[in-house]
């Protein structure tokens, strides 16, 4: 193939990326901007709606399509509920003090990864596409359900900027987030935003994995790279700014799609761990986050 | 008074070493090699502890150090052909020389910052590792031949020498942090833990401090590093991975931060408690995340620093 | 009485913003001297010693002590040096002991004067009881400090700069909260701190001003509205103005 239709493809493919990326960074960054916690077991949400989706997907025999929209349904709303579980349990009792909740958390990644290896076991399994048609340019063939995720993963963030920006439910979060004693002056039930926020971040982390499983398949140990990835998508974009994380999930998503292509991933991911690295250091901002959204 | 309070403390620190002398004579093979083993990871916990439960700098990237230290070692022996004595010297170097640059960078951020760019040094660490897999050979590591792993004549394979270096290592390391946190800057370090800027308007430069305390837990860590690289034979890539920042953490949570005996207590509780529950459940992982959480919750102090606030107020 | 100016600052600037907090003061403190800093809420005096010691960077100006410019050197290198600052509110380690507390401040000056040599631990434990005893807290030494009442944590934090054995002791409001009975001590304290040191002190309460100041600067809006003896800044009209109201 030559260069242009292969940068064509290395971008439809960061462009896949960088759409399942944007959803759950989005997550992570809702977390942390609203509740200042660093939710490191956001990957095994992440894993665990992937893991849901192909046993959600394998009640149905023999209609993919109906099989694929009860898990898109079904999977995040059992991990939400497990997030509730896991914030009334032990975020709320640690007050959401960032240091100890990081410790909490890491202990919940264990608990997650282990309950999915004892249940599911470590084999990596399909869940077949809902479509299955080709689009077809002129040098290659290239699956249309990837334009599928591409759109949803549009579709979904306009969502959570509408709930955001013009709901009451966004005004109340935004408010919990500027301050959180005056909001609880106020009378807004801060521990059910926080719990509702906790629930809505694995949630979206959850809805991206089950996008994702008909093109890279399920398996126990598949929340490490959506993790780190979303940390450095975060970070870079701003802590706790959400359109700042979208625009470098965009950024990070496309690079490393199209690096990858030509490069060696590896080599993509020591450059882009110290740049987050380094970005801490001297702009803790972000790159991206001059201003908070 | 003060006087009789410090001789009480060293008594009781020298006897565990001595305990830990006689039970090589006393314990069966298998334990023999667990308790060794369990020796040099709690010397690597030590170290951890004065960043952590001294200074107050949750750190989650030591894997890197550790990883310094036993690349530093395996490395120079199997390239280089050098041998143990100086590549265990060379593995610390190594520690020391990356923990430095780790903290010029890292010590300009606090609190979750200062957590995260560990974790993603220590990240980029791991993956440089697997990256030169020409001379790492990446996940899968290598072995350090027998016969390279001798100190004089000491055969650092042999069982019972094995045990007596680990224990080595530990008492070494033990009686340098209790030196330090009885020592004048000792109290520094906490100073910066409880009121860093109190501490700034008393004279004292806190980054300085930190990175003192940032280097010297580095050095420990690559201390235990390199010797677990001599002592096992095996140098790879899991050394790297986050886990191996996880669990220094996790043995000082569980025996106590701030104390100096806790990750000695808390490695071989952890050590034991994976060891017994492996008899009817595989969930290593479960082990380990169920002790975090609770340990989070319930006993933030930990196993020794319960029992200082309960029984032993004098306990260092 | 022409002693050495130990303090010296010129043309020292502070804007936060559009709002210049401490404006181009000029101000020459004698070693020897207890000067008190007055002036309405808002005149600059806390900016103004946060200025002197460290805390903050001044926008323009310079500052000099015992000759030296000091205007760039960071808060912990000029305590180093001999300027002590006490904090406004009450900043101690709440979960250390008493003497750790001050044994902390007592070695930082061994740490600086090295001819102390290998006896260290010695004059360490006997400079840290003499700081407690000069403000009557050795026989709490052992106690945690934050369990103490308010008034001996201000106590202790008075014990902490005489142990850093300062020439210049900064004291930022040093008897707001206290007791009557309690003022009383300090000022007696203080008088005796003056034998060794300079003082420098921002207060509020005007009987302990005019009881314990050699000299007083009075600010206002940032700038020196006036200075001198106690009976001349009681005497001039612009400070009358200033504190009742024009």
């Amino acid at each position: 193939m030559e260069f242009g239709p292969h940068l064509l493809l290395a971008s439809l493919e960061g462009a896949v990326a960088a759409a399942v990326l944007a959803l759950t960074a989005l997550g992570l960054s809702l977390v942390f901007g609203v509740m200042r916690v660093v939710n490191v077991a956001h990957g095994e949400f992440f894993m665990l709606g992937a893991v849901l989706a192909w046993w959600f997907a394998n009640l149905v025999v023999g209609n993919p399509a109906l099989g694929f929209i009860i898990a898109l349904v079904g999977a995040p709303l059992v991990v939400g509920v497990m997030a509730l579980i896991a914030d009334r349990l032990v975020l709320r009792r640690l007050h959401y003090d960032p240091e100890a909740t990081i410790v909490a958390t890491i202990g919940m990644l264990y608990i997650l990864q282990q309950l999915a290896l004892t249940f599911y076991g470590p084999d990596a399994r399909p869940v077949v596409a809902p479509i299955n048609f080709r689009v077809n340019f002129p040098w290659f063939g290239y699956s249309g359900y990837k334009f599928i995720v591409i759109a949803a993963a549009v579709v979904l963030m306009l969502g959570v900027w509408l709930l955001l920006a013009r709901t009451k439910i966004g005004l109340i979060m935004r408010a919990t987030q500027y301050d959180r004693e005056m909001a609880q002056a106020f009378g807004i039930p801060v521990q059910r935003v926080y719990a509702g926020v906790f629930a809505l971040g694995a949630m979206l982390a959850a809805v991206a994995a089950v996008l994702i499983v008909p093109i890279q398949q399920a398996h126990y140990l598949m929340g490490q790279d959506p993790l780190l990835l979303s940390f450095i998508v975060v970070i870079i974009g701003g802590l706790g700014s959400l359109r700042g994380t979208v625009v470098a999930a965009i950024f990070i998503g496309m690079s490393d799609g199209i690096i990858s292509v030509f490069f060696s991933p590896t080599l993509a991911k020591i450059l882009a761990t110290l740049l987050v690295a380094m970005v801490l250091v001297y702009r803790p901002a972000g790159l991206f986050g001059a201003r908070t959204a | 008074m003060n006087g009789m309070v410090l001789d009480r403390a060293l008594a009781l620190h020298l006897g565990v070493v001595a305990l830990l002398f006689v039970l090589q004579f006393i314990l069966p093979a298998y334990h023999h090699g667990i308790v060794a083993r369990v020796l040099v990871l709690a010397s690597f916990a030590l170290g951890y502890n004065i960043l952590f439960g001294y200074t107050g700098l949750l750190s989650l990237g030591h894997a890197l150090f550790f990883g310094a230290g036993i690349y530093g070692t395996g490395l120079v022996m199997r390239e280089f052909g050098w041998p143990a004595s100086a590549a265990l010297f060379s593995g610390i170097l190594s520690a020391v020389t990356v923990s430095l640059i780790v903290g010029f960078l890292a010590l300009r951020t606090v609190g979750v910052a200062f957590m995260i760019v560990t974790l993603m040094f220590a990240q980029a660490g791991y993956l440089t590792s697997l990256y030169f897999n020409e001379f790492t050979r990446g996940d899968e590591g290598f072995v350090l031949q027998q016969a390279t792993r001798v100190i004089g004549p000491f055969d650092l394979s042999e069982p019972t020498t094995r045990y007596f270096a680990a224990l080595l290592l530990f008492a070494i390391g033990l009686l340098i942090k209790l030196a330090l946190v009885r020592s004048s800057t000792g109290r520094v370090l906490v100073s910066i833990r409880e009121n860093e800027e109190r501490s700034r308007m008393l004279g004292y430069n806190p980054f300085r401090y930190k990175l003192l305390a940032l280097v010297v837990s580095g050095a420990f860590a690559g201390a235990a590093g390199a010797m677990y690289g001599l002592l096992f034979g095996y140098v790879g890539a899991t050394f790297v991975t986050i886990q191996y920042s996880i669990f220094p953490l996790l043995w000082v949570l569980l025996g106590g931060a701030g104390t100096v005996l806790g990750p000695l207590v808390g490695t071989l509780f952890m050590f034991y408690l994976v060891d017994l529950t492996s008899g009817f459940t595989t969930a290593s992982l479960l082990v380990v995340g169920v002790s975090l959480v609770v340990l989070i919750l319930w006993f933030p102090k930990g196993l020794l620093g319960t029992v200082r606030q309960r029984v032993l107020p004098w306990l260092p | 009485m022409a002693a050495v100016t130990l303090l010296s600052a010129r043309g020292l600037t502070r804007a936060f913003g559009g709002l210049r907090a401490v404006d181009q003061v000029d101000f020459d403190l004698p070693a020897g001297q207890v000067r008190a800093v007055i002036g309405p809420n808002g005149a600059g005096k806390t900016t103004f010693v946060n200025l002197l010691c460290g805390r903050l960077a001044p926008s323009e100006g310079s500052i000099h002590f015992e000759g030296k410019d000091i205007t760039r050197q960071p808060a912990h290198a000029r305590v180093a040096s001999g300027i002590a600052y006490t904090f406004q509110i009450t900043s101690i380690f709440g979960k250390l002991s008493l003497y750790d507390n001050v044994a902390l401040a007592a070695q930082r000056r061994l740490i600086s004067d090295k001819t102390a040599g290998r006896a260290a631990g010695g004059l360490l434990h006997r400079r840290t009881m003499a700081a407690l005893e000069r403000v009557e807290l050795a026989p709490l030494a052992q106690q945690i400090a934050g369990s103490l009442s308010y008034g001996h944590q201000r106590l202790l934090e008075i014990a902490m700069g005489l142990a850093l054995g300062p020439k210049l002791l900064i004291l930022d409001e040093p008897t707001q909260g206290l007791a009557d009975g309690e003022i009383e001590n300090f000022v007696a304290l203080v008088r005796g701190v003056a034998d060794e040191a300079t003082v420098l002190l921002i207060e509020h309460n005007m009987g302990v001003v005019m009881n314990l100041a050699d000299r007083i600067t009075v600010l206002n809006f940032g700038k020196v509205l006036a200075e001198g003896s106690p009976a001349e800044v009681r005497a001039d009209a612009a400070v009358q103005s200033a504190y009742l109201g024009a």
